[in-house]
């Protein structure tokens, strides 16, 4: 054997296929790094839009386009800057630069039109973050970047921005607002809703006793019952408008940046802070206030500001209604395919036709769902139980009932083919044994089978609700809406309201993206939107996969 | 002694089997399990089971020989009917089981099961705990009543000399026991409501000497309580439990008698052949 060089020989033992591990690996990291890199981009866009920006003044050169008041200057966030973009060739052919732009928010839409300018770098003279400037949350017309002037309390006292105690008036009026606010929303929404819903029941009923010529004390008492109730009306919609009339009592006096003086209700300040003096703990608090009021609060000016709480439970709402409705119907599909029925070219049939649904586009489900829910079988329901309130349709319009029925019919398909899967995969030994034990087959079935498929059937749980959460097309035609004023389920009986349309955060992301008349102020909210459907979607299935996991311990068969 | 002694060096030796003591009870039927030429198709065409007829007694147990794909384990799965499982077969002939036809319209498929356990050749307890395994028979007829299932429990365990090894951990999972004592405990599971008939078929083919013997020795005592037909591959297992033998090949029955006289005095060619183990 003749001494054959190292080289030669180590390429010899390399064992064959190591590109391959390679190549698969590579496979893998690319996966991994676009997942990465797309949750990392939405997380990093949408976490960006709660963390506070310090406000910078600018000094202005004079003709700057962006004065807008008696002084040459303007005060806003910093957003990002920019080469300007020029559509110019020079005389060589070459683009031309003309130098920077910032894009600034500069807040105060109804005193300057616009909340976002683009600012020429060329135009600043100088820049510096007053200590003394606030940014303030506004019910009306969004953000707010002012310098404060004076307060004027409800006996007439003045309180200058010099005064030691101006602060904590300040913060605490701002408080008392936002308590009086909720308050009055108590009274109008709860107690004024609730005397409506009833108002208009009696009047309904009214109706239909008039239409039967009922006995005059039947009509006579309803009468009676309804000017109790109108009294009442009276006593709330008066304590309602107090408190609105005190809201108006105390003002504020503030100066813009670009110099006004302009005067406001206290009441319309939601919250403020000094974002120049802010450390880094005290933009902590303001980026998790902003998280809090994002998840919990209802959406302000066409859906730029506030939160998204509605839309968030609509979507929650509906996935676990569609949930319901698919589950116990494609399960029980499933069993009857694969234990009961006898496997022939009927059920073959059958199965290529479940297959092929789980293909059809969306879109076709939201038509069809908007034909026969909503029209027919919305429009029957109307005919027999809500003629009175016809020509408005209660059913026969679309609803966040409808809109989950559409939904399940479409993830239907993955339900069956995945709870088929598992019931297969239990093996004959431990069915025959039942058998033999004397159970009969429905048995075997609920006792043996089924508990050792969960697993699996869960699996289509979870994909049917990933598909469910983040479709968007159907839910435009049957029932979603883009400001829904009442949530589907609240406190007003029959506490789950069916018919009522709903929000949902796919739809909203949609909306903020394309249909929002300040496109500037909604691209924050879109991210910040999408970051939450990503992660309610996540946390749902967390929640199924632990449930599946626990299920696999307790029933796993030696087959797993 | 087999007169194969007498032939080529190379045929092997018979097997030595004692007679075997046989209860002479005359209440026992010596024709409890009655087969009455009985055929089987499993479609149309394929018939797996040729015009069988045989008696196996009460409290004997009965043993079913032969090579693979005889009919044996057809044969013993037909006896409680779980081929009905099988799509497009079907039969001719009869199973009489004390007297009534298991084929009668009026007989229920499962109550004719409840009397009639069956253990399986690989083992396949529920992937439940080793409790609920053992009563699920009861549960599923609708007897839930705690103090009777556990006598259930206890009794059937010691059938099945199981009872000192897991009465301490009767709610851990039935997946937790090895090889032999999971296959103890379906015959536990089988006996616990108490059958008339236990089938068993080739319940030792994955388990160990050691197990094995365990099993051998239980079915002795089992066969005092219940009847016995045990489908089996290891001729040494059919001397050593079985009081009759019938020998089956491609579907026929070839030879049935008492064990001793099947593997020591033969009278069908066909039969020596196999039970010296020249081919099988």
């Amino acid at each position: 054997m003749s001494l054959s060089p190292t080289v030669k020989h180590e390429k010899q033992i390399r064992p064959k296929g190591e590109v391959f591990v390679w190549l698969t690996a590579m496979g893998l990291v690319t996966g991994l790094v676009m997942i990465i890199g797309l949750m990392g981009f939405i997380a990093t866009k949408g976490l960006e839009v709660f963390w506070p920006r310090p406000v910078t003044l600018f000094e202005l050169r004079a003709g700057s386009p962006q004065i807008r008041g008696p002084l040459p200057q303007i005060a806003g966030e910093l957003i990002t800057t920019r080469e300007k973009v020029v559509h110019l060739l020079d005389l060589e052919g070459k683009p031309v630069t003309a130098g920077e732009e910032s894009q600034v928010f500069i807040g105060n839409k109804d005193a300057y039109g616009n909340g976002f300018i683009y600012l020429d770098c060329g135009d600043i003279l100088r820049e510096s973050r007053p200590e003394n400037i606030i940014v303030a949350e506004r019910v009306e017309y969004g953000d707010s970047i002012f310098e404060p002037v004076s307060l004027q309390m409800a006996d007439g006292l003045k309180v200058p921005v010099s005064d030691p105690k101006f602060d904590t008036f300040f913060h605490r009026l701002v408080e008392d607002a936002a308590e009086r606010r909720a308050q009055i929303l108590v009274v109008e929404k709860d107690q004024i809703g609730r005397i409506n819903a009833d108002m208009e029941q009696n009047a309904r009923r009214l109706r239909v006793l008039e239409g039967e010529k009922a006995s005059a004390e039947a009509v006579a008492e309803l009468k009676a019952d309804q000017e109790k109730l109108q009294a009442r009306y009276e006593i709330l919609a008066k304590k309602a408008r107090e408190l609105r009339d005190r809201q108006k009592v105390v003002t504020l006096t503030y100066r813009i940046p670009s110099g006004q003086e302009r005067t406001e209700a206290v009441d319309n300040i939601i919250d403020f802070y000094y974002p120049n003096r802010l450390g880094f703990w005290g933009k902590t608090g303001v980026f998790l206030g902003n998280i809090k009021t994002f998840v919990t609060e209802e959406p302000r000016e066409a859906n730029t500001e506030g939160g998204i709480f509605p839309a968030i439970f609509g979507t929650l709402v509906m996935t676990v209604l569609m949930s319901a409705a698919v589950m116990p119907i494609g399960v029980f599909a499933a069993i009857y395919l694969r234990e009961y029925a006898k496997q022939g070219p009927i059920v073959r049939l059958v199965r290529i036709s479940i297959n092929n649904l789980a293909g059809v586009p969306s879109i076709v489900f939201g038509v069809v769902g908007l034909g026969f829910f909503v029209y027919i079988a919305g429009g029957s329901i109307d005919k027999w139980f809500f003629s009175d309130a016809l020509p408005t349709p209660t059913f026969g319009t679309g609803g966040i009932l409808w809109a989950s029925l559409t939904l399940a019919v479409m993830t239907l398909p993955v339900v069956i083919v995945a709870t088929e899967e598992a019931l297969s995969a239990v093996p004959r030994g431990v069915r025959e044994a039942s058998l033999a034990c004397g159970a009969s087959k429905w048995q075997t079935i609920q006792r043996i089978v089924l508990p050792a498929s969960a697993p699996g059937i869960l699996t289509g749980l979870i994909l049917a609700m990933a598909r469910g959460a983040g479709e968007v097309a159907p839910l435009m035609l049957v029932g979603v809406v883009k400001m829904a004023p009442t949530l589907p389920l609240d406190t007003i009986a029959p506490f789950i309201h069916p018919e009522r349309k709903f929000m949902h955060l796919g739809f909203h992301i949609y909306d903020l993206g394309f249909q929002s008349p300040d496109s500037e102020a909604a691209k924050p909210m879109v991210f910040a939107t999408t970051l939450l459907l990503v992660l309610l979607v996540v946390v749902l299935n967390l929640g199924a996969i632990h449930i599946r996991n626990t299920l696999r311990k307790k029933y796993a068969t030696s087959a797993f | 002694m087999s007169q194969s002694n007498t032939e080529s060096s190379t045929t092997p030796k018979a097997i030595e089997v004692a007679a075997r003591p046989v209860s002479t009870d005359p209440s026992l039927r010596p024709d409890f399990i009655d087969v009455r030429d009985f055929s089987f198709y499993y479609e149309a065409e394929k018939k797996a089971l040729h015009n069988l007829s045989l008696t196996i007694p009460e409290r004997q147990i009965t043993a079913f020989i032969g090579p693979s794909g005889c009919g044996k384990s057809t044969l013993l799965r037909s006896i409680n009917r779980m081929n009905d499982l099988i799509d497009g077969v079907h039969h001719e002939g009869d199973i009489v089981v004390n007297n009534v036809s298991i084929f009668d319209p009026n007989v229920e498929v499962i109550s004719l099961r409840k009397r009639i356990g069956m253990v399986f050749q690989k083992s396949n307890p529920f992937p439940k705990s080793i409790y609920e395994n053992l009563v699920y028979s009861l549960r599923v007829a609708g007897r839930n009543k705690k103090s009777e299932l556990d006598e259930v429990v206890e009794r059937s365990l010691r059938g099945a000399a199981l009872w000192e090894e897991v009465k301490d951990r009767l709610h851990s999972s039935a997946y937790g026991l090895s090889g032999g004592q999971m296959q103890r405990l379906c015959i536990a599971r089988a006996i616990a409501n108490q059958p008339e008939i236990l089938l068993m078929d080739e319940p030792c083919s994955a388990l160990d000497p050691i197990a094995t013997g365990k099993i051998e020795e239980l079915m002795n005592e089992l066969k005092e309580l219940y009847t016995i037909v045990i489908v089996t591959h290891n001729m040494q297992q059919a001397t050593r439990v079985s009081d009759r033998t019938a020998f089956f090949y491609l579907g026929k029955l070839i030879e049935y008698g008492t064990t001793q006289q099947i593997f020591m005095d033969p009278k069908n060619p066909q039969t020596e052949a196999y039970v010296s183990g020249r081919f099988g």
